[in-house]
């Protein structure tokens, strides 16, 4: 293992320390009567206030992975792959009414995950179970990429052995990560996703001052990527003029996923109260706009004429670094990078733990567990989850991961209906729900089966999970438009749920009973919650008005 | 329980999300979706094409809504209060 650069190693190895120190203190801050509730594990005590869960949002959201993903797309396929700045443009006003409602319908029924809201909302097992197991299944590769992210800085810095030496360092720190969360829960990721964000502001603001003028400012940028991406008649730094609603469709898609993931509902349930969360969505933006920076390092790179570490695409970021910044920046930003995975993979292991502890084990393996069993069982899945990431990376092609990643964005718009629309209409029927999310995921898996992968060139790399624009001339529309297949997967879901509903609630079939009340949707933190009251999986909990009609 | 949400008797909440300010929301949304709206060169700004540095302005554009939406539509302490019975009417 020559030519591994010492200077990064060690600044890289010194703050991962620290925030291995801090990842097991964390569970002596803010520390509770007992960790040994679910509650205080899995999300934090739903105790954290504005700025905690801003940075706990920030990294959850943001993750390493979309830092170095993002400008490894711009650097590839150009303007394209700036779709995540209207996509996180657009996600908040979108979500901004919607989380506020979720967070005060969990506050006041204990639930911990989506799926137990869609359990006790349309008092449904069956649908409850189908949104825990995609959202299992959307976290998981999720998860491994986070391990791909890390592995790009590793393999910049010099690590270039294969097998289970090479992947040592890997190993080491996804270890060290999963017996962290494991002891601290969610305060672990809280409190290094602090470290994190200095971290990457820090990296960001200095490259976007240093690299433009070393390079000869934004016009040599834009120059060079003009001149990369107007090469064979190509659009240049522009879309083309088909590419315009795939942009947009998959930024919208992307927007309306973004909430749905687990990981992303269990940062807002440990949100302390709804004005946390409406602020948040003023300031998680600052996130943004050091996206839109970081995707420009793709350009940036092309005009220093960096290229990746041998056919990996991603390391182009950290290539970059390594080529414009000193040895001791260039491991600070390194160490952005590596921490940056660790927090959202922390939060996304807590997330699948929650989902399979509540809506699996409770719910079909032992339906009287305590909240201690609970507790228990959520922080051995959460080391499984964290292995089988690691297993994923080290015996699969990354590209599997990666494949997977994009089915998840689609799969996860498939709970949709029952998560989001559920938070404001009890009309919709649990069989209506199962039918369309079943028409939704089979629809979405076949249009990404469906897209082919293209060379530069125009012929086909490979023929199938190349993408997510999905080719509306595939449905006999005489144009060269595509759309995000997620989104159509998902208009296909919305119709069978509606029809099938009207036709259910036609025939007078049991709707089930509504375990929530109108009032829980805007209930603030100061009202009385389920701590008084019995748990949520258990039947109708009192406040639910008995015996009512499904349908008032 | 005597702490309970303030409801009236028909069991609608008297604490709603609902405001015409919340209309405010579609803007940015909209607006950023709009490609033929921004995939252009000109004007440039600071050397960046319309492209790059309208999208970085939306980022903007989203923060003062969804600011100005939070501001317009707090709740008042007494509706935050749980103690608040509903409307004596």
């Amino acid at each position: 293992m020559d030519g591994i650069n010492v200077v990064e190693l060690v600044i890289v190895v010194a703050l991962f320390l620290l925030v291995t120190i801090m990842g097991f203190a964390a569970a002596r801050w803010r520390r509770a009567q007992s960790l040994l509730h679910l509650d205080e594990w899995g999300l934090g005590g739903r105790s954290f206030g504005s700025w905690i869960t801003w940075f706990l949002l920030g990294g959850d959201l943001y993750t390493a992975y979309t830092f170095v993903a993002v400008p490894a797309l711009m650097f590839g396929a150009g303007a394209a792959g700036f779709f995540a700045i209207p996509y996180s443009v657009v996600t908040y006003p979108l979500v901004f009414l919607v989380v506020i409602r979720l967070w005060s319908v969990s506050h006041v029924r204990g639930f911990v995950t989506p799926a137990d809201f869609v359990r006790s909302r349309f008092d449904s097992p069956t649908m409850a179970l189908l949104v825990a197991i995609t959202g299992i299944v959307a976290t998981m590769p999720y998860i491994a990429l986070q391990l791909v992210g890390i592995s790009t800085v590793l393999k910049s810095m010099g690590f270039s052995g294969t097998g289970l030496v090479g992947e040592l360092p890997l190993l080491l720190a996804f270890l060290v990560l999963a017996l962290y969360t494991y002891n601290s829960g969610l305060r672990a990721p809280a409190l290094i996703a602090f470290v994190k964000d200095v971290l990457i502001y820090l990296t960001i603001i200095v490259a976007a001052i240093v690299i433009p003028a070393k390079l000869g400012g934004w016009d040599a940028i834009f120059g060079a990527a003009e001149q990369k991406f107007s090469a064979n008649g190509g659009p240049g730094v522009l879309l083309p003029a088909t590419g315009q609603l795939g942009y947009a469709t998959l930024a919208l898609g992307s927007a309306l996923a973004l909430f749905l993931y687990p990981h992303s509902i269990t940062g807002v349930l440990a949100a302390s109260n709804r004005d946390v969360l409406k602020r948040n969505m003023s300031a998680l933006p600052l996130y943004s706009l050091a996206l839109g920076f970081i995707a420009l390092l793709g350009f940036m790179a092309i005009a220093a004429g960096t290229t990746p570490v041998g056919t990996d695409g991603n390391t182009i970021v950290p290539e970059l670094f390594q080529q414009v910044f000193p040895s001791w920046f260039t491991g600070i930003a390194f160490a952005a990078i590596a921490i940056g995975a660790l927090v959202p993979a922390a939060i996304m292991s807590i997330a699948a733990a929650n989902l399979f502890t509540r809506n699996v084990y409770k719910e079909y393996l032992r339906k009287d567990a305590t909240p201690q069993q609970e507790t228990r069982v959520a922080k051995i899945t959460s080391l499984v989850v964290k292995l089988g990431a690691v297993a994923a990376i080290l015996f699969l092609d990354p590209q599997f991961s990666i494949d997977l990643q994009l089915i998840g964005g689609v799969i996860i718009l498939q709970t949709l209906p029952a998560v989001a629309l559920g938070l404001y209409t009890r009309w919709l029927h649990r069989g209506a729900l199962v039918a369309g999310w079943v028409a939704g995921m089979v629809a979405g898996l076949w249009a990404v089966y469906e897209i082919p992968k293209l060379n530069p060139d125009g012929t086909v790399a490979r023929a199938h999970f190349g993408g997510s624009s999905f080719a509306l001339s595939k449905l006999g529309l005489d144009t060269k438009a595509t759309v995000y297949a997620g989104l159509l997967a998902l208009l296909l879901n919305l119709v069978v749920t509606v029809v099938l509903t009207a036709v259910l609630r036609a025939a007078r079939v049991d709707g089930g009973v509504d375990g929530t009340a109108e009032s829980d949707y805007t209930a603030e933190r100061g009202d009385p919650s389920v701590r008084d009251l019995p748990d949520p999986l258990e039947s109708a909990p009192p406040g639910a008005p008995e015996q009512r009609s499904a349908r008032r | 329980m005597s702490t309970a949400a303030p409801e009236s008797e028909d069991g609608v909440p008297t604490r709603s999300d609902r405001s015409p300010w919340n209309w405010l929301l579609l803007v940015p949304i909209v607006v950023a979706l709009l490609a033929p709206l921004y995939n252009g060169v000109e004007p440039m700004l600071f050397g960046w094409p319309r492209f790059y540095w309208l999208q970085l302005a939306f980022i903007a554009l989203g923060v003062v809504t969804t600011a100005l939406v939070y501001r317009m539509t707090r709740r008042r302490p007494q509706q935050r209060g749980t103690a608040v019975r509903g409307r004596e009417d």
